[in-house]
């Protein structure tokens, strides 16, 4: 939070700016992925590869693979970050 | 000759040049007025060869019209349109110039149906386009446009030669499928990798796109990569190679998204990563496969330019589009944020929006053809990219922690560009019936499927649980100011580094070369000058006697030689 912004009188507080209803937001995320799960229980899975049968494949792969990728480009930050002016200076 | 039988493309490169002669409200009526010309054009054409001309010895092909021209010769109009009116508030005519005219020459190019005629037009979008990039007016942006137009010009020249060789070997350069079977398939195909932007040669298009102006780099992101999409269709459709191309194409460039702070960068980013989807959907070679790189091809321009629109604007406004300096941008622009969301939803494949509808076909044809490490990487790849175009562009630009920035909306015809591709995202999502229609095979695809659709919403929504988490965690790298080296660093940094520092050895051994010659010149003068200058044997007046006695003994010789 560098800058805060203060409502003021011109500007009226968002449903967002109060901090309880980012977390309804976050948690919203949770449920949504629960139900997702639940949802597929009750539907007629027909799929073009083996490995799609297993039990919620999609959103457990959808979950490793954006977690490794972050964790991955983190990493690679350490070794390709330079400051912006990198190229500028000759 | 009728209209019927005249490229549509010269429609727009004709009309272009009228764009600086008007002004005001004229010009941007014309504006308008000029791609729907263009795609009235497109209505009145007919399936088959035109505009033929016999050129040293070789047939050339102005305008053929087939369904794969047919489908990017509608997208690139419709993308001509909608950049134009994304144009018209700028004043100055350079860019909507060069921009119409870029636009004509890449809808020129996909109507070619030689490899010269194609050559022609290749060349013209590089030259045409590199203004745009220019239009940054930054001096990062001069050096951006000279290093974009080394590679652009390269790749031209790479498929003249190409032309050339293939000429000599099949006597024919009429523009059919290519192959990878002799050496000037592979220069060819060279020449459409670069400007496809194939692994190691891409970093033209990050370098670039986001020096470009906010207009230029809407026009940027419809037609040069999707031109090289298109030439690879139709020369290389089924090369096997292209698979691992694309699928690399597809996975690496997400990792640089992740981390790159410049919110246009990131979508550069992800513009080579939906054009490996593209590639490989080439590289499969069956129907659907190809159905689906056209039809992704045709989905992916306009969100792509919606995307870039929305970033077009912020930076606009702003005067910035890093991710470190925005946030909370919904509060100053939020009819901007929903276009940039339904773009967001569009790339990442959220069913009812384009996305879904064209990656589905590709995605499919991966499984069917049973490959599965390319079909592993592509839907790696997918939620990769609803992680980095989808949540973060979005995110970072509108909300976030509010940077306390405020600024108006933007302007009208920002808005009026934006909600027309908006527009389109939907309707081809929700009504993919007309799109499948335009597609160069039979389409026989139901991507609304119940299994299809939970699938695709478990991937989406895990990976959006994957970074509330990391965020709420603050495991996730946050914005900064800098930047991350790519393979350009090689040639920015490394090359010249490498010569500077043999710059003083280079210099001695000149030095020592030069010093060399100049003692082995000055020796060889000495020793004329000791035989022939002044006062030197050969230099001295003889007296006649000596000639006499000479030419005597001469004489004599040639006697005693005679009796011999």
């Amino acid at each position: 939070m560098k800058h805060p912004a203060k409502p003021t009188a011109a500007e009226p507080e968002r449903w967002l700016d109060r901090a309880e209803n980012v977390r309804k937001v976050y948690y919203s995320v949770w449920i949504a992925c629960a139900l997702l799960l639940v949802a597929e229980l009750f539907i007629d899975k027909h799929v073009e590869l083996e490995m799609e049968h297993l039990f919620g494949f999609h959103g457990f792969y959808g979950l490793v693979a954006c977690v490794a990728l972050v964790l991955a480009a983190k990493a690679l930050r350490r070794v390709l970050k330079r400051p912006e002016s990198y190229y500028d200076d000759r | 000759m009728t209209i019927a039988e005249i490229s549509p493309g010269l429609t727009l490169i004709g009309g272009s040049l009228l764009i600086p002669l008007l002004r005001g409200r004229l010009r941007s009526a014309y504006l308008v007025l000029l791609p729907l010309l263009g795609l009235a054009h497109l209505s009145l054409l007919s399936m088959g060869e035109f505009g033929t001309v016999q050129f040293l010895g070789q047939k050339l092909v102005l305008l053929r019209v087939d369904r794969w021209s047919m489908v990017f010769g509608w997208i690139f109009m419709i993308a001509a349109l909608i950049s134009s009116i994304y144009a018209l508030h700028v004043r100055a005519p350079l860019q909507a110039t060069a921009g119409v005219a870029y636009a004509g020459s890449a809808i020129g190019a996909v109507f070619a149906g030689d490899l010269m005629t194609l050559f022609v037009y290749w060349e013209l979008t590089a030259v045409t386009s590199v203004l745009l990039v220019w239009a940054g007016g930054s001096v990062s942006a001069y050096r951006a446009g000279m290093r974009y137009l080394f590679m652009q010009i390269g790749s031209g020249v790479l498929l003249f030669c190409g032309a050339v060789v293939q000429m000599n070997a099949t006597g024919s350069i009429a523009f059919e499928h290519i192959g990878l079977d002799g050496p000037g398939g592979w220069l060819i195909f060279a020449a459409f990798g670069i400007k496809c932007a194939f692994p190691l040669v891409h970093t033209w298009l990050q370098d670039s796109y986001p020096e470009a102006s906010e207009v230029g780099t809407v026009f940027l992101s419809a037609f040069t990569t999707k031109l090289a999409v298109y030439a690879l269709a139709r020369g290389f459709a089924g090369t096997e190679l292209l698979i691992p191309i694309g699928a690399l194409m597809t996975a690496f460039p997400i990792f640089f998204a992740v981390i790159e702070n410049d919110l246009r960068k990131v979508l550069a980013y992800s513009l080579n990563n939906q054009l490996g989807f593209m590639v490989v959907g080439i590289g499969i070679g069956t129907e659907l496969s190809l159905n689906g790189t056209a039809a992704h091809a045709f989905t992916h321009i306009l969100y792509k330019a919606l995307l870039f629109m929305s970033m077009g604007a912020v930076l606009y406004r702003v005067g910035t589009v890093k991710g470190s300096e925005l946030g909370g941008l919904y509060k100053s622009m939020p009819l901007t944020t929903v276009f940039c969301i339904i773009g967001a939803a569009s790339i990442s494949g959220v069913p009812l929006f384009s996305g879904f509808v064209s990656k589905s076909m590709i995605l499919s044809a991966a499984g069917y053809g049973s490959y599965v490490v390319t079909w592993a990487v592509l839907l790696f790849a997918s939620a990769g990219v609803f992680h980095h175009s989808g949540i973060k562009i979005p995110y970072f630009a509108f909300f976030a922690h509010d940077s306390g920035k405020r600024c108006k909306e933007a302007p009208l015809n920002m808005l009026v560009a934006m909600g027309i591709a908006a527009f389109l995202c939907i309707g081809i999502g929700v009504m993919p019936g007309p799109l499948y229609a335009l597609l160069p095979y039979a389409v026989d695809y139901q991507p609304y499927t119940a299994s299809h659709v939970l699938a695709q919403l478990q991937l989406l929504m895990f990976s959006a649980l994957a970074f509330s988490v990391l965020m709420w965690t603050r495991i996730y790298p946050p914005e900064m100011r800098a930047i991350n080296l790519d393979v350009d660093w090689i040639w920015r940094r490394m090359l010249p580094g490498l010569l500077r520092a043999f710059t003083p050895l280079l210099r001695a051994m000149r030095r020592g070369a030069g010093s060399t010659a100049d003692a082995t010149v000055r020796a060889a003068q000495a020793s004329v000058e000791r035989t022939h200058g002044l006062d030197s044997r050969l230099a001295k007046t003889w007296p006649t006697g000596r000639m006499g006695l000479s030419v005597l003994i001469l004489l004599l010789g040639y006697l005693l030689l005679y009796y011999l």
